[in-house]
C-alpha cells in the first residue's frame, strides 16, 4: 500500500524521466540531444524556460562536453543529472571512466539504442553495454513507470556517501521512450524529501585534515591528481568496495521507495517473475520482460512451469541472487539485445553463466541473441525458446548453445 | 582596465596559491606563468587543468602544489571543467547553499589542450558565456609526451613528430592564430601575455578574473626541455619573442585590439623589430634550419612573422 496519494499522468519514458529529474531539484543539467533521448532534453528545457525548476541547463556543444560538465558540477557539490543514447554515450566513453574515478555522483538515463554502423536509432543494448567496467551502476527499467521510479532512486543511491558512484538508468529506446503510458507521480514534496538535499562526506587532504569532498575555496581539496603506481590500485579497490556496498543500498533505497509509492521490483536487483516453482526460466533486461511476462502466463495456463527473472541491477551484478533464483532449474535461456563479437554469446549470458560455474545444481544454460536495432521480437518468438528450454530441460542437452532469434539466415 | 595597482614588494608578498616543490623542470616557462597568474587572484578561486605538463608536475598524489581547490578530468576538457563548476557555483549560490559572494574560475591547459583536441570545448563553453579565465600557456609542442606537434607548434621548429628529416625541415605548417580566433567568439577579453613582461601579464590574469564573462589569455611560456634551450634562458627567449614579433604582447577588449606597451614601441619605432634569426639561434629545435639548405624556410619564417605583425598593427588600427 502506497503511504502518499499519486497522481496519473499519461508520460512516455523521456516525459517520465524528465519530470522525475524535475520532481528531484536537481541543480545542473548538462545535455546534448539524440534520438531517442531528446524528448528529455526538449521538456527539460521547457521547465527551464517556463521557470519550472531552479535548474541550471548547460546546452553543451557535445555529449564528452555533458558528462565533464556534470563531472565538474558534481566535484563542486551539485546534484547532477545527463541523458543521452548510443553514439552519445559512445562519445563520453572517456569521461564515464573519469566520472566514477573521481567519485563524481551523476546520474544518467540512457535511453538505449543502437550503436552505429550501420546507422540505426531503434533499441538494442549495445550502448549500454560497452560501457560495463567503467565503474557505473547500471539499472534497467521495464517500463515508464519504473524509470521515473528509477530515477528518483538513482539520485539517492549514487549519492550516499558510503557509495559516490555514478548510476545509468537504462530504458528502452521508442519502446519506452516514445511510447504513451499512465505513469503515477508522486507529489513533488515527496519526491524532495525522498531524495533530501545533496551531502558531501567529508575526506583527508594533503594537509591530512578531513574536509568536505568537493571544490570548496574554504578547505582547498585537489581533485584528479596524478596517481601512480603507489596509490592508483587502492584506488581502484575503493571503487570496488563501493560498488560491492551499492547490492545493499540498491535494496534499501528501492524498500523505502516502495513504502512511499506501493510499487515495487523485486528486491531491486533482481525481478523473478513465477519463479519459486518454475522448471524452465529465461533471463532478459528492460522492456522485453514485458512480453515475456505474458508469455509466461500463457505457457503457465497450459501447465507449463516457466518463469523468469528480469536483471534491475546489471552493475553491480546481483551473484547471490543470480544464484538464489536460478540453481536447481532444468533450463536457462539467456536473452542479449546486444552482441559481443567474437566472445562466447551476449553479455547478459557472460554474467549469468560465470555467476553460476560455482554451483553444483547449476542449469543448463542457452542464450539467445534478439532484437538487435529495434528489430521485434513477438510472443510467438518467446515461446518458441520456452519450447527449446522444454527440449533442453527433457534431454539435459544444448544442441546450440548461442542462437540469433528473429533474423533471415 | 583593472584597477589593481601594486609594488613589486606588494606582489612578492600575495600568497603562493600555486606553491613551490612541484616538479617542474629547471627553467620551465609554464610554470613561471601559472605562479604569476595565481597570485594575481582577487579573492575565492577555484581552477582546473587539462592533462599535461603542469598537471603533472603540481599533482604527483598524494603531494599537490594547489593551495586552492583544483580538479583536472582529462586531456581536451578544460573549458567544460570550467563550464560545470561555474554553473554549479551559480546556482548553489542561488539555492544559499555555499556561503561565498563570489568564486573566480580559472582553466588552465597547454597549447595541445586548447588549439588541437580542447578547441571543441573551449569554442562551446565561451560562446555560452559561462563566467571564467582560460589561460592558454603555450610551450609549443605536446611537452608532457615527449614534444610532439600541436597547432601552436610554429613552422621550422623540429619537433618528434615534425622530426627535421632529409626532405622534410621540420615542421611545414603556420601557427594557428588561436587568440584571433578567440577574439572572433566576441568574447569580452583576448589578451596575449609573455613571462618576460611579468607585470603586464599579471595585470592582464586580473583583468581576465574581473571581467564578466570568458575571458582568454594566451601566455608565451619557454618549454627549455622541448626547445633544447638554456635553463637559465627562458626569460631572455621570451623577451626576443617580443622584441622580433614572433609573439607580440597585445590585448582586445570587446573585439577591440591594442597593442600592449612592450609591442607598441616597436610598432611606433619599427627600427627596433629585431630579426628572427636571433630568435631562432636560441633554440635547438631551429638549428637545422641554420644549414644552408634550409636558408629558404628562415625567409619563409620571417616572411611569416612580418606578415602576421602587418595584419596585427592593421588590427590595432595603426598601419
Ligand atoms: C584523449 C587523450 N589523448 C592523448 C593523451 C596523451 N597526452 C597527455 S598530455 C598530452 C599533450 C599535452 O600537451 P599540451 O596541452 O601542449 O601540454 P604540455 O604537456 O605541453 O604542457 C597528450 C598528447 C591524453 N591524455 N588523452
Ligand atoms: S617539459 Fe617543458 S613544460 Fe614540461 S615541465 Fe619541463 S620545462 Fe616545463
Ligand atoms: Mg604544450
Amino acid at each position: 500500500m502506497a503511504k502518499v496519494e499519486q497522481k496519473t499522468v499519461p508520460l512516455n519514458g523521456d516525459t517520465a524521466v524528465a519530470f522525475a529529474v524535475k520532481q528531484c531539484d536537481v541543480d545542473v543539467v548538462a545535455a546534448y540531444p539524440i534520438t531517442p533521448q531528446t524528448i528529455i532534453v526538449e521538456k527539460f528545457s521547457e521547465y527551464v524556460a517556463n521557470g519550472e525548476v531552479e535548474t541550471e541547463f548547460v546546452c553543451v556543444e557535445s555529449e564528452h562536453s555533458a558528462m565533464t560538465c556534470c563531472l565538474t558540477a558534481a566535484a563542486t557539490g551539485a546534484r547532477t543529472f545527463t541523458a543521452t543514447a548510443s553514439a552519445g554515450l559512445a562519445l563520453m566513453h572517456e569521461m564515464l571512466a573519469v566520472t566514477s574515478g573521481c567519485r563524481a555522483p551523476v546520474v544518467m538515463s540512457v535511453v538505449n539504442r543502437a550503436l552505429s554502423a550501420p546507422i540505426n536509432i531503434h533499441c538494442d543494448h549495445s550502448d549500454s553495454m560497452a560501457q560495463r567496467d567503467l565503474g557505473w551502476i547500471q539499472i534497467y527499467a521495464e517500463n515508464s513507470q519504473e524509470a521515473y521510479d528509477s530515477i528518483i532512486q538513482a539520485f539517492r543511491i549514487a549519492e550516499n556517501p558510503e557509495i559516490l558512484l555514478p548510476i545509468i538508468v537504462g530504458l528502452d529506446g521508442f519502446v519506452l521512450s516514445h511510447t504513451l503510458e499512465n505513469v503515477k507521480v508522486l507529489p513533488t514534496e515527496a519526491v524532495r524529501e525522498f531524495v533530501g538535499i545533496r551531502g558531501v562526506p567529508l575526506v583527508m587532504n594533503h594537509r591530512g585534515e578531513m574536509v568536505p569532498f568537493k571544490l570548496d575555496p574554504e578547505n582547498p581539496l585537489t581533485i584528479g591528481p596524478l596517481d601512480l603506481y603507489d596509490y592508483y590500485f587502492e584506488h581502484k579497490r575503493q571503487q570496488e568496495e563501493a560498488m560491492r556496498r551499492a547490492l545493499e543500498v540498491i535494496k534499501q533505497v528501492h524498500d523505502a521507495y516502495a513504502e512511499q509509492s506501493g510499487r515495487s521490483y523485486g528486491n531491486g536487483l533482481v525481478e523473478p517473475y513465477r519463479l519459486d516453482d518454475a522448471e524452465i526460466a529465461t533471463v532478459c533486461i528492460g522492456s522485453t520482460a514485458g512480453t515475456v511476462k505474458t508469455v509466461v502466463d500463457e505457457l503457465r495456463d497450459n501447465g507449463i512451469k516457466a518463469g523468469l527473472l528480469r536483471m534491475r541491477a546489471f552493475r553491480p551484478l546481483p551473484v547471490q541472487d543470480i544464484i538464489r533464483c536460478l540453481s536447481g532449474k532444468k533450463a536457462v535461456a539467456v536473452m542479449d539485445r546486444a552482441c559481443s563479437f567474437g566472445g562466447n554469446g551476449g553479455p547478459l549470458f557472460h554474467e549469468i553463466r560465470h555467476a553460476l560455474y560455482d554451483v553444483p545444481n547449476k542449469p543448463p544454460l542457452a542464450n539467445y541473441i534478439y532484437g538487435l536495432g529495434g528489430r521485434d521480437t513477438s510472443p510467438y518468438m518467446i515461446d518458441g525458446i520456452y519450447r527449446d528450454l522444454q527440449k533442453i530441460a527433457e534431454t539435459r542437452q544444448i544442441k546450440e548453445g548461442v542462437q540469433f532469434i528473429g533474423l533471415r539466415e | 582596465m583593472t584597477e589593481w595597482k601594486f609594488t613589486a614588494k606588494e606582489f612578492a608578498q600575495t600568497p603562493e596559491l600555486f606553491a613551490s616543490g612541484h616538479r617542474a623542470c629547471a627553467g620551465c616557462g609554464p610554470a613561471v606563468a601559472l605562479r604569476l597568474i595565481m597570485k594575481a587572484a582577487r579573492g575565492p578561486i577555484i581552477a582546473t587543468n587539462s592533462t599535461g605538463c603542469m598537471e603533472v608536475v603540481s599533482t604527483i598524489y598524494p603531494y599537490t602544489s594547489w593551495n586552492i581547490p583544483w580538479i583536472h578530468t582529462a586531456f581536451e576538457t578544460a573549458a567544460a571543467n570550467a563550464s560545470g563548476i561555474e554553473t554549479a557555483l551559480k546556482v548553489l549560490k542561488k539555492k544559499g547553499r555555499i556561503k561565498n559572494e563570489h568564486v573566480d574560475v580559472v582553466a588552465f591547459s597547454g597549447d595541445g589542450g586548447t588549439f588541437d583536441i580542447g578547441i571543441q570545448a573551449l569554442s562551446g563553453a565561451v560562446e555560452r558565456g559561462h563566467d571564467f579565465l582560460y589561460v592558454l600557456y603555450d610551450n609549443e609542442a605536446y611537452m608532457n609526451t615527449g614534444i610532439q606537434r600541436s597547432g601552436g607548434t610554429p613552422m621550422g621548429a623540429w619537433t618528434t613528430t615534425s622530426p627535421a628529416g632529409k626532405v622534410i625541415p621540420g615542421k611545414l605548417e603556420r601557427k594557428k592564430p588561436i587568440s584571433d580566433i578567440m577574439v572572433a567568439h566576441e568574447i569580452p577579453y583576448v589578451a596575449t601575455a609573455n613571462i618576460a613582461h611579468w607585470k603586464d601579464l599579471v595585470l592582464k590574469a586580473r583583468k581576465g578574473m574581473e571581467v564578466n564573462g570568458p575571458a582568454f589569455l594566451h601566455v608565451f611560456a619557454p618549454c627549455p626541455r622541448g626547445w633544447r634551450s638554456e635553463t637559465a634562458k627562458s626569460v631572455e627567449i621570451s623577451r626576443l619573442a617580443v622584441e622580433t614579433c614572433v609573439f607580440p604582447n597585445w590585448e582586445a577588449e570587446d573585439g577591440e585590439y591594442k597593442l600592449s606597451p612592450q609591442s607598441k614601441v616597436i610598432a611606433l619605432k619599427p627600427e627596433r623589430k629585431k630579426p628572427v634569426e636571433g630568435y631562432l639561434k636560441t633554440q635547438g629545435r631551429f638549428r637545422h634550419l641554420f644549414k644552408p639548405e634550409n636558408k629558404h624556410v628562415r625567409e619563409a619564417i620571417q616572411k611569416e612573422v612580418d606578415r602576421r605583425w602587418q595584419k596585427l598593427l592593421k588590427s590595432c588600427g595603426i598601419a
